[in-house]
């Protein structure tokens, strides 16, 4: 299960998403999902749902792994929804039994969570298939940059996170490979209450540690064998450059957001 | 020999300290003393726990000599304002690929070392490429690290060593987590590396048939160097270094054994062709 985990999963491909630049997808992004949370009518919803789905087309990532990022939020919107249906009073009431009240604006609100929330995913793990973890934390770095002014250590921090996904995956394997290792000198970690199975957590726990500083000691000899030393000086293969399709995307965006406004504005508010 | 490349003197190293007096005890090195010319491709064998890991991370300066000294290029490794120039001189490939590779994408990997001696992009681009198909791994230039076999991981991991275009590349047993096939590779990416970039190529193995292929071959046991010379100098004395704890190669083995069972047939063969000849003119044939 643990190994399902999407973060920083790369798709290849070359599509128009693929190319551009990664700074401008980061802040294009950002801007699309605040669009999302602006939207009040039906229509403006409507927009955002047609965006998305053009999106996944023209990112040509195929939709089932797509939806497979969806999956691990199913319970959490499925709660959501359940909650506003219930809490929200408004509008016309459809439903009263006791204390549970149905109104139609409960079920829109319901309803356009729902739909937000599953458009936020699908963008921003569009983001992620179409861009490499390091073009990622190079354009993150990048967009930080200001905050070096303020004597805050981008390229540090950036650097951890690029080590941290890359050793994500070694370490869940560890995490496997110890697991199994106790297991076949008799460590049982299915059975007994809450208690005994925090308790047989620490055979796991004790060792993943261990090796984690043993990982970093010898990732660090290997840095340092290869020149690092910090963000001074560095070059980059994929230098990343602000090209005409940069600016279509941001104008077709930017048309996107003053629709979902005016859609807004045009059409009846529902929640 | 002047031009020595990498040359250690006299030196010792130990890991650990004795907590009540205070000094270093279980030395790992002690008092090894050799040179390594600009351009040979050296092979260093030795027993579990002799010391040439140890050996290997003072070439670049990871582990600084307690006494005497390392020398790159006539750099004290102990120097700590140049360490960066030796570390341009000297690229290095450990056992273990998973703790070497940086990025999370092969190709990017690749591009860490010379990205971070500041060269221009596009030159990055053509290294990292040149250096990818030079270890069989360009089709996988696009892929996650943590999907790739060991052997593969590896491959990337000396590609990023060839990519940073060093004098020198240390290699401690790149090749123990390779299939045959994977190994035999390695090989000839170092004698590539060898023969057509003029690279020094130090290699520790615990394999003898990679040993054979060396210009040179230096034995180290409890910390000292106990032989050095070439392949065939050096695997002639079979009772030395089976003393030692290490084998000879399979066609030495051959042909010793042969030569204990009482035929008398010369052991200072290095590979099957030999071992072969040597038979048949034992048998008169040639
Ligand atoms: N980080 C360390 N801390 C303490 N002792 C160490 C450390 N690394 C190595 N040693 C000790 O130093 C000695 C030499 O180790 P070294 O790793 O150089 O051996 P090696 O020849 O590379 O062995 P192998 O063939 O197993 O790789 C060993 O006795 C080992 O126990
Ligand atoms: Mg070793």
């Amino acid at each position: 299960m643990i190994k399902d985990i999407t973060i920083g999963q790369y798709f290849p491909g070359n599509s128009f998403l693929h190319r551009m630049d990664a700074r401008m997808k980061i802040v294009l992004t950002l801007a699309l999902i605040v669009g999302i949370f602006l939207c009040r009518s039906l229509v403006s919803i409507a927009v955002v749902v047609a965006v998305t789905f053009a999106l996944i087309f023209v990112s040509g990532v195929p939709l089932k792994m797509v939806l497979k990022s969806i999956k691990p939020l199913a319970i959490i919107v499925a709660f959501t929804a359940v909650l506003n249906i219930f809490y929200i009073r408004g509008g016309t009431t459809l439903f009263e039994w006791r204390f549970l009240h149905i109104t139609s604006k409960g079920l829109f609100t319901a309803f356009f969570m729902v739909v937000r929330i599953i458009c936020l995913v699908i963008i921003s793990s569009l983001l992620t298939y179409t861009t490499t973890p390091t073009v990622m934390t190079d354009a993150i770095e990048s967009l930080l940059s200001p905050l070096k002014i303020f004597k805050i250590p981008v390229h540090t921090l950036t650097m951890m996170m690029t080590l941290a996904l890359r050793f994500i995956p070694v370490l869940v394997d560890e995490v496997d490979r110890i697991t199994n290792a106790q297991k076949a000198r008799g460590a049982d970690f299915d059975s007994g209450g809450l208690k005994e199975k925090v308790k047989a957590l620490v055979p796991i726990i004790v060792p993943l540690f261990v090796s984690s500083i043993k990982h970093a000691f010898e990732l660090a000899d290997a840095m340092e064998c290869r020149c690092y030393v910090d963000g001074k000086g560095r070059t980059r293969m994929k230098k990343m450059k602000l090209s005409f399709k940069d600016f279509i995307a941001l104008l077709v965006v930017a048309v996107i957001f003053a629709g979902i406004i005016l859609c807004n504005i045009y059409f009846k508010k529902v929640v | 020999m002047d031009n020595a490349f990498i040359k250690f003197n006299n030196v010792t190293f130990s890991y650990t300290v004795d907590e009540e007096t205070g000094q270093r005890i279980k030395p790992a090195l002690k008092g090894i003393s050799f040179e390594i010319p600009k351009g040979q491709f050296i092979a260093i064998l030795g027993h579990n726990g002799s010391g040439k890991s140890t050996a290997a991370k003072m070439m670049n300066g990871l582990v600084i000599p307690d006494e005497g000294e390392v020398t790159v290029d006539g750099i004290p490794t102990s120097d700590e304002k140049r360490i960066i120039d030796i570390r341009k001189k000297v690229g290095m490939v450990f056992q273990n690929p998973d703790n070497q590779l940086v990025a999370t994408i092969v190709e990017d990997d690749v591009a860490f070392g010379p990205e971070n001696l500041g060269v221009e992009p596009a030159e990055i681009r053509k290294r990292v490429d040149d250096a990818l198909k030079a270890v069989g791994m360009y089709e996988f230039k696009d892929r996650e690290p943590h999907k790739l076999s060991g052997g593969q991981k590896q491959r990337v991991a000396i590609a990023g060593a060839i990519a940073m275009q060093t004098e020198c590349i240390v290699m401690d047993e790149p090749t123990a987590m390779l299939d045959p096939r994977g190994r035999e590779e390695v090989m000839k990416t170092i004698k590539m590396l060898r023969d057509e970039l003029g690279v020094t190529v130090i290699l520790i193995t615990h394999y003898m048939d990679e040993a054979v292929k060396a210009d040179r071959v230096l034995i180290i046991n409890s910390g000292k160097a106990v032989a050095d010379g070439t392949p065939r100098e050096i695997f002639k004395d079979v009772e030395l270094i089976k003393s030692l704890g290490l084998d000879v190669p399979q066609a030495t083995e051959l042909a010793y054994r042969l030569n204990k069972l009482g035929y008398k047939i010369d052991y200072s063969v290095l590979d099957e062709k030999e071992c072969a000849d040597a038979i048949l003119r034992l048998a008169g044939v040639v």
